[in-house]
């Protein structure tokens, strides 16, 4: 998982520290930031836009005509509801 | 108007629960081996044995694959807020937003922040700022669940807020009431014990692998070791916060409770079940067919456990339908139908608010404010229509829950035995011991899962208990759109886990590099 360095503790600094971890990756690092990085893309570029759009954002503009979806739906579902 | 229908219902809260089940296999592992992982670097400092830091990186990669795995499967859970469960979203907004706002800025950063050190600085920084790097990208994990199991708490048990009838929002009034509800504490201590077990179950098993392939054999003792010890304490203190969350229940969802123990007439002195048959073909609370088939009983157990006080009264479930009964605040218990009423009562007033709101009629608006803030408590019974909705499905409730126990008690069992065959030198002998250390690692898993069934299905039908029952929080969206979705996660989720397993299985094969 961690990189495989020749040089041990040197100057701390953040940027090296991710540039090196980065570009000395195992294999198996690498591969779990592959299974990442599609996970991600699966998730955030498929379901969420595509599947799962937000209810009330897509169908409402402001929080007024929100509440007043909602309210609406409490009160009917009181009877309704099968 | 949306007419729903009761497969929507059903197939949204199989999809929330699918969801939550495949997100709990992954989290309770990252708390476990995180913790022993941490504890064996520490180890590694405090002795400079490098036998320890070779131990810890090995079980810090196997904590990686987890977590790489794992991380960001809980954001679908919040996914279908939005989307599936758009009105609870909306009624709960500032109160559940806020906790799960606190858990992404504060909880998840300093996870994030300090796992690069982890994995990246092992010869970067110092063998100190190392260790601290570790514990705290472990503290950070477990803030994580803190403050989800705080929004998971408000839930089971909502406090420190007020119904806006304005915004249609519950708005929090007490943040600390919320932040440190005793149902949110006992809950957080019990699902992290049980990761901790987990974690220490899966580090004992792999090391009895590694003894039955008599390969590492001095990496798997060491571990073995820390894992029996780290696995016994963790099941002692499930077993004391598992009665401190059974406590809350016992006060706050009664009804859970006697689902949990299939007690339908309760009774002073009630005992708990210690194993049980219930009888299938019972059907209603208010049917006479004997619940169960066979019990074995624990005398007046139930009822110290639940109120601390042998002879305490326990209400069944048909005493929680019919009402009547004393609570322990010497009140009397209402019984469904007049919770109903009073529900139904606090919707027509927010229906009559809004109306008396849009023609101005402002002091007809504040008389139908105060009926439904006196009647608000039950509020989600207006949507039931018979004693039967309020109920959860005992069967599951109960079998789950006592199935949990008896895994938790063999565990306390395994952990026990295994610490004193380690003591005794045996354990690199006793092969019958390592094939239950290893076989025993999906029990844990399965514990954990009994434990959120117990806590999620035991509270039907409410989202928010007594508030807000599934189908007034449910999105109207079409049955198909959440059976698609649902066959999504479900592809998505089982190619994660067999990426988890595969990866894992290959790495523990090769070994740690000693």
């Amino acid at each position: 998982m961690d990189a495989k360095f020749t040089r041990s503790e040197k100057k701390f600094n953040w940027f090296s520290l991710f540039w090196e971890g980065v570009t000395h990756m195992s294999l198996l690092g690498k591969t779990l930031w592959i299974v990442v990085i599609i996970k991600l893309m699966i998730m955030f570029g498929v379901l969420k836009p595509f599947f799962f759009p937000d209810f009330l954002n897509s169908r409402y503009q402001n929080d007024k005509d929100k509440a007043a979806y909602v309210v609406e739906q409490l009160i009917d579902r009181t009877n309704h509801t099968q | 108007m949306e007419i729903l229908n009761a497969s929507l219902v059903n197939w949204s809260r199989a999809q929330f629960a699918m969801t939550a089940a495949y997100h709990w296999l992954f989290v309770p592992l990252t708390l476990g081996l995180g913790v022993m992982m941490a504890i064996m670097e520490t180890k590694y400092v405090r002795t400079g044995d490098e036998k320890w830091r070779k131990t810890a990186k090995f079980w810090q990669t196997i904590f990686g694959i987890n977590f790489a795995i794992g991380v960001a499967t809980g954001i679908i859970l919040e996914f279908q807020f939005g989307t599936n469960w758009s009105n609870y979203s909306w009624f709960v907004g500032d109160i559940f937003g806020a906790p799960l706002a606190i858990e992404a800025i504060v909880a998840f950063f300093l996870e994030a922040t300090f796992i690069s050190i982890m994995f990246f600085g092992w010869n970067r920084v110092s063998k100190k700022a190392h260790l601290t790097a570790t514990w705290l990208t472990i503290l950070g994990a477990t803030l994580s669940a803190y403050w989800i199991l705080v929004a998971n708490a408000w839930m089971q048990h909502p406090v420190g807020m007020n119904f806006n009838p304005d915004t249609v929002r519950n708005e929090m009034t007490d943040f600390w009431a919320v932040a440190l509800s005793p149902v949110a504490v006992n809950k957080f201590f019990h699902a992290v014990l049980s990761g901790w077990g987990l974690g220490a179950s899966f580090v004992v098993g792999v090391g009895s692998w590694y003894l039955l392939k008599k390969r590492h054999v001095d990496f798997a003792l060491k571990s073995i070791k820390m894992g029996a010890v780290f696995g016994f304490i963790s099941f002692i203190l499930l077993a004391v916060t598992g009665d401190g969350s059974a406590y809350q229940v016992a006060q706050k969802q009664p009804m859970k409770l006697a689902s949990m123990e299939g007690l339908y007439k309760g009774k002073s002195g009630a005992g708990m079940v210690a194993f049980g048959i219930l009888n299938p073909n019972k059907q209603a609370y208010n049917d006479t067919i004997d619940p169960y088939y066979f019990k074995i009983e624990l005398p007046k157990l139930l009822s110290l456990l639940g109120y601390r006080d042998i002879n305490a009264f326990v209400p069944g479930i048909n005493d929680i339908v019919e009402g009547g009964y004393t609570l322990p605040d010497g009140e009397k218990a209402l019984s469904f139908d007049e919770k109903k009423e009073r529900g139904q009562l606090a919707i027509r007033a927010l229906a009559n608010y809004q109306k008396a709101k849009k023609e101005g009629r402002d002091s007809d608006a504040t008389e139908y404010k105060n009926t439904l803030h006196e009647n608000y408590a039950y509020f989600g019974y207006g949507y039931l229509t018979k004693g039967q909705d309020s109920i959860p499905h005992v069967p599951l409730t109960f079998y789950s829950f006592h199935l949990m126990v008896i895994i938790g008690f063999y565990f306390i069992l395994m952990f026990a035995i295994v610490w004193y065959v380690v003591h005794k030198k045996k354990m690199e002998t006793a092969t019958w011991l390592q094939y239950i250390a290893l076989w025993s690692i999906p029990l844990a898993y399965l514990a954990g899962q009994l434990g959120w069934i117990v806590a999620e299905v035991g509270r039907q039908p409410w989202t928010i208990q007594d508030v807000l029952p599934v189908q007034a929080a449910v999105s109207g969206l079409s049955t198909g759109n959440v059976i698609t979705t649902f066959i999504l996660f479900a592809t998505l989720f089982t190619l994660l886990l067999v990426a988890e397993v595969t990866i894992m299985v290959k790495q523990i094969k090769k070994g740690p590099e000693l």
